[in-house]
Protein backbone atom coordinates (compact mmCIF):
# COMPACT_ATOMS: atom_id res chain seq x y z
CA UNK A 1 0.00 0.00 0.00
CA UNK A 2 2.00 3.61 -1.23
CA UNK A 3 0.15 6.31 -0.02
CA UNK A 4 1.44 10.00 -1.22
CA UNK A 5 -0.33 12.99 0.70
CA UNK A 6 -0.02 16.38 1.17
CA UNK A 7 -1.18 17.99 4.78
CA UNK A 8 -1.90 21.10 6.12
CA UNK A 9 -1.62 19.75 8.94
CA UNK A 10 1.42 18.90 11.62
CA UNK A 11 2.90 15.85 10.66
CA UNK A 12 2.59 12.97 13.04
CA UNK A 13 5.54 10.32 12.19
CA UNK A 14 4.01 7.84 15.21
CA UNK A 15 0.65 7.99 13.39
CA UNK A 16 2.51 7.59 10.12
CA UNK A 17 4.52 4.96 10.74
CA UNK A 18 1.72 2.37 12.39
CA UNK A 19 -0.41 2.52 9.20
CA UNK A 20 2.73 1.42 7.30
CA UNK A 21 2.91 -1.68 9.39
CA UNK A 22 2.87 -5.47 7.71
CA UNK A 23 3.59 -8.59 9.32
CA UNK A 24 5.52 -9.30 6.12
CA UNK A 25 7.86 -6.57 7.40
CA UNK A 26 11.42 -7.19 8.95
CA UNK A 27 12.52 -3.55 8.87
CA UNK A 28 11.03 -0.03 8.64
CA UNK A 29 12.96 3.16 7.86
CA UNK A 30 11.64 6.88 8.41
CA UNK A 31 12.79 9.75 6.89
CA UNK A 32 11.95 13.07 8.88
CA UNK A 33 12.52 16.59 6.55
CA UNK A 34 12.48 19.21 9.41
CA UNK A 35 12.95 23.29 8.41
CA UNK A 36 16.05 24.27 9.20
CA UNK A 37 17.06 27.70 10.42
CA UNK A 38 19.96 28.64 7.98
CA UNK A 39 20.49 28.47 4.04
CA UNK A 40 23.37 28.80 2.21
CA UNK A 41 24.35 31.29 5.15
CA UNK A 42 21.30 33.30 5.47
CA UNK A 43 19.51 32.69 8.70
CA UNK A 44 15.83 31.71 8.14
CA UNK A 45 12.95 32.85 10.27
CA UNK A 46 9.83 30.87 8.45
CA UNK A 47 9.27 29.00 5.43
CA UNK A 48 5.77 28.78 2.91
CA UNK A 49 5.74 25.36 1.04
CA UNK A 50 3.30 25.73 -2.29
CA UNK A 51 1.77 22.74 -4.14
CA UNK A 52 0.29 21.89 -7.89
CA UNK A 53 -1.59 19.72 -5.83
CA UNK A 54 -2.91 16.68 -8.67
CA UNK A 55 0.17 16.57 -10.06
CA UNK A 56 2.27 16.57 -7.43
CA UNK A 57 0.03 13.54 -5.45
CA UNK A 58 0.28 11.85 -9.23
CA UNK A 59 4.09 12.49 -9.56
CA UNK A 60 4.59 11.58 -5.62
CA UNK A 61 2.50 7.99 -6.25
CA UNK A 62 4.45 7.42 -9.10
CA UNK A 63 8.05 7.58 -7.02
CA UNK A 64 6.14 4.96 -4.47
CA UNK A 65 4.99 2.92 -7.01
CA UNK A 66 8.35 3.31 -8.46
CA UNK A 67 10.64 2.25 -5.55
CA UNK A 68 8.33 -0.66 -4.33
CA UNK A 69 9.26 -2.10 -7.96
CA UNK A 70 13.16 -1.49 -7.44
CA UNK A 71 13.24 -2.07 -3.89
CA UNK A 72 10.91 -4.73 -3.66
CA UNK A 73 9.39 -3.15 -0.99
CA UNK A 74 6.08 -4.39 1.08
CA UNK A 75 4.94 -0.63 1.98
CA UNK A 76 6.19 3.02 1.17
CA UNK A 77 4.84 6.54 2.04
CA UNK A 78 5.27 9.86 2.27
CA UNK A 79 3.24 12.94 3.52
CA UNK A 80 4.51 16.60 2.90
CA UNK A 81 3.33 19.93 4.39
CA UNK A 82 2.02 22.85 2.34
CA UNK A 83 1.06 26.44 3.96
CA UNK A 84 3.16 28.04 6.53
CA UNK A 85 5.99 26.38 8.50
CA UNK A 86 8.14 27.51 11.49
CA UNK A 87 11.40 26.61 12.18
CA UNK A 88 11.57 22.71 13.67
CA UNK A 89 8.28 21.67 12.21
CA UNK A 90 8.39 18.50 10.05
CA UNK A 91 8.41 19.41 6.14
CA UNK A 92 8.17 15.96 4.93
CA UNK A 93 8.22 12.27 6.45
CA UNK A 94 9.14 9.50 4.22
CA UNK A 95 8.42 5.76 5.84
CA UNK A 96 9.39 2.00 4.00
CA UNK A 97 8.70 -1.20 5.05
CA UNK A 98 10.50 -4.29 3.50
CA UNK A 99 11.50 -7.81 4.73
CA UNK A 100 15.00 -6.59 5.09
CA UNK A 101 17.17 -3.89 6.62
CA UNK A 102 18.95 -3.17 3.00
CA UNK A 103 16.54 -3.07 0.67
CA UNK A 104 14.51 -0.18 2.88
CA UNK A 105 17.27 2.13 3.77
CA UNK A 106 17.98 1.90 0.17
CA UNK A 107 15.07 2.65 -0.57
CA UNK A 108 13.84 5.33 1.69
CA UNK A 109 16.65 7.45 0.46
CA UNK A 110 15.50 7.20 -3.00
CA UNK A 111 12.33 8.39 -2.76
CA UNK A 112 13.12 11.47 -0.67
CA UNK A 113 15.56 12.10 -2.97
CA UNK A 114 13.37 11.87 -6.23
CA UNK A 115 10.46 13.48 -4.21
CA UNK A 116 12.95 16.23 -3.77
CA UNK A 117 13.79 16.55 -7.38
CA UNK A 118 10.34 16.14 -9.47
CA UNK A 119 7.47 16.37 -7.17
CA UNK A 120 5.60 20.12 -7.84
CA UNK A 121 6.13 21.52 -4.48
CA UNK A 122 8.12 24.76 -3.71
CA UNK A 123 9.53 26.58 -1.05
CA UNK A 124 9.34 29.79 0.05
CA UNK A 125 12.52 31.30 2.82
CA UNK A 126 11.60 34.15 4.91
CA UNK A 127 14.89 35.66 5.83
CA UNK A 128 16.19 37.00 9.30
CA UNK A 129 17.00 40.65 6.78
CA UNK A 130 13.49 40.91 5.89
CA UNK A 131 13.98 39.37 2.47
CA UNK A 132 12.50 36.60 0.88
CA UNK A 133 13.34 33.90 -1.50
CA UNK A 134 12.03 31.14 -4.00
CA UNK A 135 14.46 27.99 -3.24
CA UNK A 136 16.29 27.48 -6.56
CA UNK A 137 14.44 29.69 -8.70
CA UNK A 138 16.02 32.85 -7.99
CA UNK A 139 19.07 31.89 -10.44
CA UNK A 140 16.70 31.13 -13.05
CA UNK A 141 15.77 34.90 -14.57
CA UNK A 142 16.14 35.08 -18.39
CA UNK A 143 19.13 36.85 -19.80
CA UNK A 144 17.73 40.94 -19.80
CA UNK A 145 18.96 40.65 -23.29
CA UNK A 146 17.74 37.17 -24.93
CA UNK A 147 14.38 39.14 -25.02
CA UNK A 148 13.92 42.32 -26.53
CA UNK A 149 10.81 43.50 -25.66
CA UNK A 150 11.18 42.10 -22.02
CA UNK A 151 11.38 44.79 -19.33
CA UNK A 152 14.46 45.36 -16.86
CA UNK A 153 14.49 42.51 -14.22
CA UNK A 154 12.02 42.68 -11.36
CA UNK A 155 13.33 44.87 -8.89
CA UNK A 156 12.48 42.90 -5.54
CA UNK A 157 14.09 39.64 -7.60
CA UNK A 158 17.83 41.65 -8.35
CA UNK A 159 18.91 40.05 -4.63
CA UNK A 160 20.89 36.86 -5.03
CA UNK A 161 22.19 34.48 -2.31
CA UNK A 162 26.25 35.00 -4.91
CA UNK B 1 -29.47 9.65 7.67
CA UNK B 2 -29.63 12.50 9.84
CA UNK B 3 -32.43 14.97 9.37
CA UNK B 4 -30.68 17.60 10.03
CA UNK B 5 -31.43 20.57 6.85
CA UNK B 6 -29.47 22.00 4.73
CA UNK B 7 -30.01 26.03 4.12
CA UNK B 8 -28.14 27.40 1.07
CA UNK B 9 -26.25 30.77 2.05
CA UNK B 10 -25.27 32.83 -0.95
CA UNK B 11 -22.12 35.38 0.15
CA UNK B 12 -22.23 38.93 -1.72
CA UNK B 13 -21.74 41.19 1.61
CA UNK B 14 -18.28 42.50 0.46
CA UNK B 15 -17.78 46.19 -0.89
CA UNK B 16 -15.64 44.85 -3.52
CA UNK B 17 -13.47 47.34 -3.38
CA UNK B 18 -11.07 45.98 -5.54
CA UNK B 19 -13.29 45.71 -8.31
CA UNK B 20 -14.37 49.18 -7.83
CA UNK B 21 -18.43 48.13 -8.78
CA UNK B 22 -20.82 45.88 -6.66
CA UNK B 23 -19.61 41.98 -7.16
CA UNK B 24 -23.28 40.89 -6.72
CA UNK B 25 -24.19 43.21 -10.10
CA UNK B 26 -21.62 42.07 -12.55
CA UNK B 27 -22.86 39.86 -15.33
CA UNK B 28 -21.95 36.49 -16.84
CA UNK B 29 -23.84 35.66 -19.90
CA UNK B 30 -26.09 38.69 -19.19
CA UNK B 31 -27.31 37.87 -15.78
CA UNK B 32 -26.14 39.15 -12.65
CA UNK B 33 -23.95 36.87 -10.32
CA UNK B 34 -26.11 36.77 -7.33
CA UNK B 35 -28.98 35.66 -9.27
CA UNK B 36 -27.20 33.21 -10.98
CA UNK B 37 -25.83 32.06 -7.19
CA UNK B 38 -29.48 31.54 -6.07
CA UNK B 39 -31.03 29.66 -9.13
CA UNK B 40 -27.85 27.13 -8.89
CA UNK B 41 -27.92 26.65 -5.05
CA UNK B 42 -32.25 26.77 -4.34
CA UNK B 43 -32.63 23.27 -5.93
CA UNK B 44 -29.89 21.42 -4.19
CA UNK B 45 -31.04 22.38 -1.01
CA UNK B 46 -33.97 21.24 1.05
CA UNK B 47 -33.76 23.82 3.30
CA UNK B 48 -34.29 27.52 2.04
CA UNK B 49 -31.71 29.53 0.31
CA UNK B 50 -30.66 32.85 1.75
CA UNK B 51 -28.45 35.90 0.72
CA UNK B 52 -25.85 36.76 2.98
CA UNK B 53 -25.71 40.77 3.61
CA UNK B 54 -23.89 43.10 5.91
CA UNK B 55 -26.32 45.13 8.06
CA UNK B 56 -26.17 48.77 5.80
CA UNK B 57 -26.56 46.37 2.66
CA UNK B 58 -30.37 45.23 4.35
CA UNK B 59 -32.44 47.81 2.01
CA UNK B 60 -30.62 46.83 -1.38
CA UNK B 61 -33.12 46.54 -3.96
CA UNK B 62 -31.27 43.62 -5.81
CA UNK B 63 -30.85 41.52 -2.56
CA UNK B 64 -33.62 42.18 -0.59
CA UNK B 65 -36.02 40.59 -3.63
CA UNK B 66 -34.38 37.29 -2.00
CA UNK B 67 -34.77 36.12 1.79
CA UNK B 68 -31.14 37.48 3.69
CA UNK B 69 -29.70 36.83 6.86
CA UNK B 70 -27.69 40.37 8.18
CA UNK B 71 -24.28 40.07 9.54
CA UNK B 72 -23.80 39.99 13.28
CA UNK B 73 -20.60 41.89 13.09
CA UNK B 74 -19.27 44.38 10.90
CA UNK B 75 -16.25 44.76 8.85
CA UNK B 76 -15.77 41.07 9.55
CA UNK B 77 -15.76 39.58 5.56
CA UNK B 78 -17.50 36.51 4.78
CA UNK B 79 -17.16 34.64 8.35
CA UNK B 80 -19.53 37.01 9.41
CA UNK B 81 -21.97 36.14 7.17
CA UNK B 82 -21.39 32.36 8.15
CA UNK B 83 -21.65 32.86 11.71
CA UNK B 84 -24.81 35.07 11.39
CA UNK B 85 -26.53 32.26 9.09
CA UNK B 86 -25.22 29.07 11.84
CA UNK B 87 -26.70 31.96 14.62
CA UNK B 88 -29.97 32.10 12.86
CA UNK B 89 -30.60 28.49 12.85
CA UNK B 90 -28.52 26.96 15.19
CA UNK B 91 -30.00 23.25 13.89
CA UNK B 92 -29.61 23.20 10.27
CA UNK B 93 -26.11 22.92 8.30
CA UNK B 94 -25.21 25.40 5.58
CA UNK B 95 -24.12 25.23 2.03
CA UNK B 96 -22.65 28.41 1.74
CA UNK B 97 -21.45 29.89 -1.26
CA UNK B 98 -19.52 32.94 -3.03
CA UNK B 99 -21.27 34.65 -5.53
CA UNK B 100 -18.12 35.54 -7.37
CA UNK B 101 -17.64 32.33 -9.27
CA UNK B 102 -18.31 32.10 -12.76
CA UNK B 103 -17.14 28.61 -13.66
CA UNK B 104 -19.03 26.49 -10.63
CA UNK B 105 -21.57 24.35 -12.11
CA UNK B 106 -24.29 22.32 -10.19
CA UNK B 107 -22.12 19.07 -10.42
CA UNK B 108 -19.27 20.49 -8.70
CA UNK B 109 -22.00 21.15 -5.71
CA UNK B 110 -24.01 18.03 -5.65
CA UNK B 111 -20.69 16.40 -5.20
CA UNK B 112 -20.18 18.63 -2.13
CA UNK B 113 -23.29 17.74 -0.96
CA UNK B 114 -23.16 13.58 -1.89
CA UNK B 115 -19.54 13.59 -0.12
CA UNK B 116 -20.52 15.54 2.79
CA UNK B 117 -18.81 14.60 6.05
CA UNK B 118 -21.84 15.16 8.37
CA UNK B 119 -19.59 14.19 11.37
CA UNK B 120 -17.22 16.98 11.21
CA UNK B 121 -17.49 20.67 11.67
CA UNK B 122 -17.59 21.34 7.77
CA UNK B 123 -16.82 19.92 4.26
CA UNK B 124 -14.89 21.56 1.62
CA UNK B 125 -12.58 21.27 -1.07
CA UNK B 126 -9.42 21.34 -1.75
CA UNK B 127 -7.56 24.79 -3.64
CA UNK B 128 -6.06 23.51 -7.21
CA UNK B 129 -3.76 25.96 -6.37
CA UNK B 130 -2.42 25.40 -3.15
CA UNK B 131 -4.18 22.36 -1.73
CA UNK B 132 -5.55 24.49 1.45
CA UNK B 133 -9.89 24.61 2.12
CA UNK B 134 -11.63 26.70 -0.13
CA UNK B 135 -13.87 27.98 2.48
CA UNK B 136 -16.87 29.95 0.14
CA UNK B 137 -17.90 26.84 -1.70
CA UNK B 138 -18.41 24.53 1.42
CA UNK B 139 -21.12 22.88 3.76
CA UNK B 140 -21.13 23.84 7.49
CA UNK B 141 -22.69 21.56 9.99
CA UNK B 142 -24.31 22.92 13.37
CA UNK B 143 -21.75 21.82 15.61
CA UNK B 144 -19.19 24.54 13.43
CA UNK B 145 -21.29 27.11 15.21
CA UNK B 146 -19.31 26.89 18.76
CA UNK B 147 -16.14 26.97 16.74
CA UNK B 148 -16.40 29.75 14.47
CA UNK B 149 -17.81 32.03 17.14
CA UNK B 150 -14.80 30.71 19.16
CA UNK B 151 -12.46 31.78 16.61
CA UNK B 152 -13.71 35.57 15.57
CA UNK B 153 -13.98 35.98 19.70
CA UNK B 154 -10.29 35.29 19.84
CA UNK B 155 -9.81 37.83 17.10
CA UNK B 156 -9.73 35.71 14.21
CA UNK B 157 -11.46 36.36 10.96
CA UNK B 158 -9.97 34.09 8.21
CA UNK B 159 -12.46 31.15 7.65
CA UNK B 160 -9.83 29.56 5.59
CA UNK B 161 -7.40 29.30 8.36
CA UNK B 162 -10.13 28.37 10.45
CA UNK B 163 -10.61 25.38 8.07
CA UNK B 164 -6.62 24.27 8.00
CA UNK B 165 -7.28 24.09 11.97
CA UNK B 166 -10.30 22.10 12.40
CA UNK B 167 -11.91 18.83 11.84
CA UNK B 168 -12.82 19.61 8.02
CA UNK B 169 -13.63 17.18 5.68
CA UNK B 170 -11.56 18.28 2.48
CA UNK B 171 -11.98 17.11 -1.48
CA UNK B 172 -10.60 17.22 -4.36
CA UNK B 173 -12.25 19.14 -7.25
CA UNK B 174 -14.07 17.22 -9.86
CA UNK B 175 -14.27 19.84 -12.18
CA UNK B 176 -10.86 21.83 -11.94
CA UNK B 177 -11.55 25.40 -12.80
CA UNK B 178 -14.57 25.54 -10.72
CA UNK B 179 -13.69 27.66 -8.39
CA UNK B 180 -11.25 29.91 -9.69
CA UNK B 181 -12.02 33.72 -8.83
CA UNK B 182 -12.96 36.44 -10.65
CA UNK B 183 -11.31 39.34 -8.48
CA UNK B 184 -9.94 42.58 -10.67
CA UNK B 185 -11.47 43.99 -13.91
CA UNK B 186 -9.18 42.28 -15.93
CA UNK B 187 -9.91 39.05 -14.68
CA UNK B 188 -13.49 39.77 -15.38
CA UNK B 189 -13.07 40.66 -19.12
CA UNK B 190 -11.41 37.43 -19.66
CA UNK B 191 -13.38 35.35 -18.24
CA UNK B 192 -16.48 36.91 -20.06
CA UNK B 193 -14.57 36.36 -22.97
CA UNK B 194 -13.35 32.72 -22.08
CA UNK B 195 -17.28 31.97 -21.62
CA UNK B 196 -17.89 33.26 -25.04
CA UNK B 197 -20.60 36.04 -23.74
CA UNK B 198 -20.35 39.66 -23.88
CA UNK B 199 -18.39 40.31 -26.52
CA UNK B 200 -15.42 38.26 -26.08
CA UNK B 201 -13.07 37.00 -28.72
CA UNK B 202 -14.92 34.01 -29.05
CA UNK B 203 -17.01 35.37 -30.87
CA UNK B 204 -15.96 39.02 -32.55
CA UNK B 205 -12.57 37.80 -33.08
CA UNK B 206 -13.70 34.32 -34.85
CA UNK B 207 -13.64 34.57 -38.20
CA UNK B 208 -10.79 36.70 -38.88
CA UNK B 209 -8.82 35.07 -36.02
CA UNK B 210 -9.61 31.19 -36.67
CA UNK B 211 -6.09 30.31 -35.16
CA UNK B 212 -7.18 31.36 -31.84
CA UNK B 213 -7.85 29.61 -28.80
CA UNK B 214 -8.95 29.43 -25.32
CA UNK B 215 -6.54 28.82 -22.57
CA UNK B 216 -6.56 28.12 -19.20
CA UNK B 217 -2.82 28.85 -17.22
CA UNK B 218 -1.71 28.61 -13.83
CA UNK B 219 1.09 30.09 -12.42
CA UNK B 220 3.12 28.96 -9.28
CA UNK B 221 5.52 30.18 -6.52
CA UNK B 222 7.96 32.98 -7.97
CA UNK B 223 6.07 32.86 -11.57
CA UNK B 224 3.03 33.40 -9.55
CA UNK B 225 4.16 36.68 -7.80
CA UNK B 226 5.62 37.90 -11.14
CA UNK B 227 2.19 37.72 -12.92
CA UNK B 228 0.57 39.07 -10.00
CA UNK B 229 -2.22 35.67 -10.21
CA UNK B 230 -2.53 32.02 -9.54
CA UNK B 231 -4.69 31.51 -12.31
CA UNK B 232 -6.23 33.33 -15.52
CA UNK B 233 -8.35 32.31 -18.85
CA UNK B 234 -7.40 33.88 -22.05
CA UNK B 235 -7.39 33.58 -25.64
CA UNK B 236 -4.09 33.15 -27.55
CA UNK B 237 -2.98 32.19 -30.69
CA UNK B 238 -0.11 30.81 -29.46
CA UNK B 239 0.00 26.67 -30.73
CA UNK B 240 2.34 25.54 -28.05
CA UNK B 241 3.21 25.59 -24.40
CA UNK B 242 6.34 27.05 -25.70
CA UNK B 243 4.89 30.12 -28.00
CA UNK B 244 2.62 30.73 -25.02
CA UNK B 245 5.49 31.17 -22.51
CA UNK B 246 7.10 33.86 -24.58
CA UNK B 247 3.89 35.78 -24.84
CA UNK B 248 3.44 35.65 -21.33
CA UNK B 249 6.79 36.54 -20.75
CA UNK B 250 6.25 39.66 -23.09
CA UNK B 251 2.36 40.26 -21.21
CA UNK B 252 3.07 39.36 -17.90
CA UNK B 253 6.52 40.25 -17.06
CA UNK B 254 7.61 36.82 -16.73
CA UNK B 255 11.57 36.74 -15.92
CA UNK B 256 11.96 32.86 -15.80
CA UNK B 257 14.03 31.47 -18.60
CA UNK B 258 12.25 28.93 -20.39
CA UNK B 259 15.26 26.18 -20.03
CA UNK B 260 14.64 26.27 -15.81
CA UNK B 261 10.93 25.33 -16.15
CA UNK B 262 8.39 22.33 -16.85
CA UNK B 263 5.44 22.36 -18.41
CA UNK B 264 2.22 20.52 -17.46
CA UNK B 265 -0.69 20.35 -19.58
CA UNK B 266 -4.27 19.68 -18.27
CA UNK B 267 -2.23 18.26 -14.71
CA UNK B 268 -0.03 16.21 -16.55
CA UNK B 269 3.40 16.89 -17.28
CA UNK B 270 3.78 17.64 -20.80
CA UNK B 271 6.01 19.06 -23.85
CA UNK B 272 6.89 22.61 -24.51
CA UNK B 273 6.37 21.97 -28.21
CA UNK B 274 2.80 19.81 -27.98
CA UNK B 275 0.38 21.40 -29.89
CA UNK B 276 -2.25 23.35 -28.00
CA UNK B 277 -6.38 22.78 -27.88
CA UNK B 278 -8.71 24.87 -27.03
CA UNK B 279 -9.64 24.74 -23.08
CA UNK B 280 -6.66 23.43 -21.97
CA UNK B 281 -4.97 24.52 -19.26
CA UNK B 282 -1.09 25.11 -19.15
CA UNK B 283 0.81 25.17 -16.30
CA UNK B 284 5.15 26.91 -16.01
CA UNK B 285 6.66 25.38 -13.29
CA UNK B 286 9.41 26.85 -11.84
CA UNK B 287 12.33 24.26 -10.40
CA UNK B 288 10.74 22.47 -7.59
CA UNK B 289 12.05 22.41 -3.94
CA UNK B 290 10.55 19.80 -2.09
CA UNK B 291 11.15 18.28 1.08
Amino acid sequence: MNRFSLQERALEPARLLEQLRHPSCGGYVAFEGAVRNHNEGRAVLRLEYEAFAPLALREGERILAEACARFGLERASCAHRVGALQIGELAVWVGVGAAHRGEAFDACRYIIDHIKHSVPIWKKEYYEDGDSGWVNCEHCAAAPDSHESTPAPHPHRAHGHS
Amino acid sequence: MSATVLNGLVLAGGRSTRMKRDKAGIEYAGRPQLERAMELITPLVDGRAFVSVSAEQRGDPQRSAYATIADLTSNLGPIAGIQAALHARPADAWLVLACDLPFLGPATLRHLIEQRARGRLATAYRSRFDGRPEPLCAIYEPASRASIEAWIAAGETCPRKWMSRNDVALLDLPEQRALDNVNTAQEYQEASASLGVAGGDAISGASTLPQRRRVNVRYFALLREQAGRGAEALQTDARTPQELYAQLQRDRGLQLAPQFLRVAVNDEFGDWLQPLSDGDTVAFLPPVAGG
